[in-house]
């Protein structure tokens, strides 16, 4: 089997979110950049993890950056994954990224496609699905188990209030989430084996550069006010303002 | 020129996050002289009551009554979507953001060659840009779609629905390109929370944190929740120790929820948490730690011991309901 895994690189979980003067680019200085935490911690693990089931599998690693998303297949791959891709464009919404993936996949010919639930800076939630649909490829998303016995992949997903288990053959797309693997520290052997596993550089294909959807400007949200404090005991003032003030309940 | 939307249903029930996408469809055709049509795919229990959804401002119902179609499946409901928009000639289509609408829409938006906004929060403004929140609800950013087929998903809980008196003409509706051997995933099981609400449709949600020591004093956690019709949530650690399920986990790297009111109780209020839940309307936080951070994000709050606390604010809200 062939494995692909998604990574996208996202800033730090307590990263200060600011931006340029003219509030039109995210302020990257100072900020720590981290492997977008629904990409490491479930789809690469459970990938990992099936490779370690099914020692035979292949599995790669592919981001759509610049330069400055090799330190973060780095990081990766010292998780796991045999090799990883950069594609060299800087992606500005989620169709230049689904686009360019689709193309490799269809050069290098894989079974079973891992991404992430979504990232964290742009909550687009929207390049697996995207590329499942540009490879005609069947798509399950929000993905919280997945099994291959070989033949059949067997796939719980989240649904509003509830939870589905569906069968599937590959090919297969699936973005995970939660519950689908533990996050996984890399250990020395892992980190200084990323080293030297290949990391190659491809083109993006010309239709990735069109411009689909773009960001005018950012602002932070307001501020609230500042908090009422109600004394302890005091829990029906509490009601009584929830009722009368904020009109929720 | 017509706006499609996607009306998700639950054995028939139009989900609420989908009466807003609905809703959504009819301001935006207002100010466009659009139709707005919801497409109902799977068979429902009373095809007739679709035309309520003439109240959430739709003209009509396409209803793809196809017992092949009634489980999910983003590949198979994109085809009859894209069937469906390019007969209309349709230029925009309109998803909930909530589980299947996040499938359906990239999907689609690849299928159909369009452009994909996901998780809107406002009406196209007047040079075009649409709002959306990033970087997990820490910021806002307003965004262009260039492309002329565009395909937006609303974060659900943003709009309020109206409602109008009026019906909407249901038509039944088929496809001819897409058919049943085309499924390629079979759904095996199908297991709902009965009779809980779910997060991502509530309005009040009751968490609970690290605070409440360990998962036997959820009790008056449910408690509350039930008083109130409230959905339960709890934060990262808790559902990492497994005291509660992790669908319940909300944050940056949980569920995104926003809700009307938000309690958090017991819960510091940890940059990640707070980014899956300042999108609320409300919050109250119940903590004992005056310096906690969370009191910053909140509109009200009592510095106290939960286990106090909580107690006496569930007598509250049952003498308020006249529950007691
Ligand atoms: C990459 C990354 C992603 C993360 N994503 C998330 C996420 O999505 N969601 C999330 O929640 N966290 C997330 N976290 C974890 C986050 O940083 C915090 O550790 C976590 O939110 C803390 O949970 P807590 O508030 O329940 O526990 P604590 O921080 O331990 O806080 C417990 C609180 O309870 C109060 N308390 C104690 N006893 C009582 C009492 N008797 N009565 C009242 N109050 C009491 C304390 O004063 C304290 O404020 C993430 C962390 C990282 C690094």
């Amino acid at each position: 089997m062939k494995v692909l895994v998604c990574i996208s690189k996202t800033a730090d979980t307590t990263a200060k979110i600011s931006f340029t003067a003219d509030q039109k680019s995210f302020n990257e200085s100072g900020v720590q950049f981290i492997i977008n935490p629904y990409d490491e911690w479930y789809a690469l693990v459970r990938a990992v993890e099936l490779k370690e089931q099914y020692p035979d599998t292949e599995l790669h690693l592919i981001s759509v950056g610049g330069p400055d998303v090799e330190p973060i297949l780095r990081k990766a791959l010292a998780i796991g994954g045999d090799m990883a891709f950069r594609v060299d464009l800087q992606p500005i919404s989620i169709e230049p990224v689904a686009i360019s993936i689709a193309e490799h996949v269809r050069q290098q010919g894989y079974d079973l496609i891992f991404t992430g639930k979504e990232t964290i800076d742009y909550n687009g939630s929207g390049v697996g699905g995207y590329l499942a649909g540009l490879l005609d490829w069947p798509f399950i998303s929000l993905a919280t188990s997945f099994t291959w016995d070989g033949q059949i992949a067997t796939v719980e997903r989240e649904i509003d209030g509830g939870r589905e288990i569906a069968e599937a053959m590959l090919p297969l797309v699936v973005s995970c989430q939660k519950g689908i693997a533990e996050q996984r520290i890399p250990n020395m052997r892992g980190i200084m084996a990323a080293r030297t596993k290949p990391l190659q550089v491809i083109a993006a294909p010309e239709k990735a550069k069109e411009n689909f959807v773009s960001i005018d400007h950012f602002a932070l949200p307001q501020k609230k006010s500042g908090v009422h404090l109600i004394e302890p005991g005091n829990e029906e003032e509490l009601v009584r303002l929830l009722h009368e003030e904020a009109r929720v309940i | 020129m017509a706006i499609v939307v996607f009306a998700d249903h639950h054995q028939g029930e139009i989900k609420k996050a989908a009466l807003e996408a609905i809703f959504y469809a009819s301001e935006w055709a207002t100010t466009q002289q659009q139709e707005v049509i919801a497409v109902v795919i799977g068979e429902v229990p009373h095809p007739s009551s679709l035309e309520n959804l003439g109240q959430y401002g739709a003209h009509r119902v396409y209803y793809v009554n196809s017992s092949w179609l009634n489980d999910f499946d983003a590949r198979l409901y994109s085809l009859v979507f894209r069937e469906i928009l390019e007969q209309l000639q349709a230029q925009i289509c309109v998803l909930p953001h909530d589980f299947n609408g996040r499938a359906l829409a990239p999907y689609l938006a690849a299928q159909w060659q369009a452009g994909l906004l996901t998780g809107v929060c406002s009406l196209p403004e007047s040079d075009g840009s649409f709002q959306k929140q990033v970087f997990s609800g820490k910021a806002l950013a307003w965004m262009h779609v260039h492309t002329a087929r565009k395909v937006i998903t609303l974060l659900p809980n943003t709009f309020s629905v109206k409602q109008q008196d009026r019906k909407a003409t249901v038509e039944n509706w088929q496809p001819s390109q897409v058919k049943a051997d085309q499924r390629k995933i079979r759904v095996k099981e199908l297991r709902t929370t009965q009779g809980r609400v779910p997060l991502s449709e509530a309005s009040i949600i009751v968490s609970g944190g690290r605070g409440l020591k360990g998962p036997e004093n959820w009790g008056m956690i449910e408690e509350l929740a039930k008083v109130l019709g409230a959905a339960t949530a709890c934060s990262r650690p808790v559902a990492d120790a497994g005291w509660r399920p992790h669908h319940e986990h909300v944050g940056q790297t949980g569920l995104t929820v926003r809700p009307n009111l938000y309690i958090a109780i017991g819960i510091s209020g940890a940059i990640q948490h707070l980014a899956g839940v300042n999108g609320s309307k409300y919050i109250v936080v119940i903590n004992k730690d005056p310096e906690a951070p969370f009191f910053q994000a909140a509109d009200y709050g009592i510095v106290g011991d939960a286990f106090e606390v909580v107690p006496r604010l569930i007598e509250a809200v049952k003498k308020f309901k006249g529950l007691s």
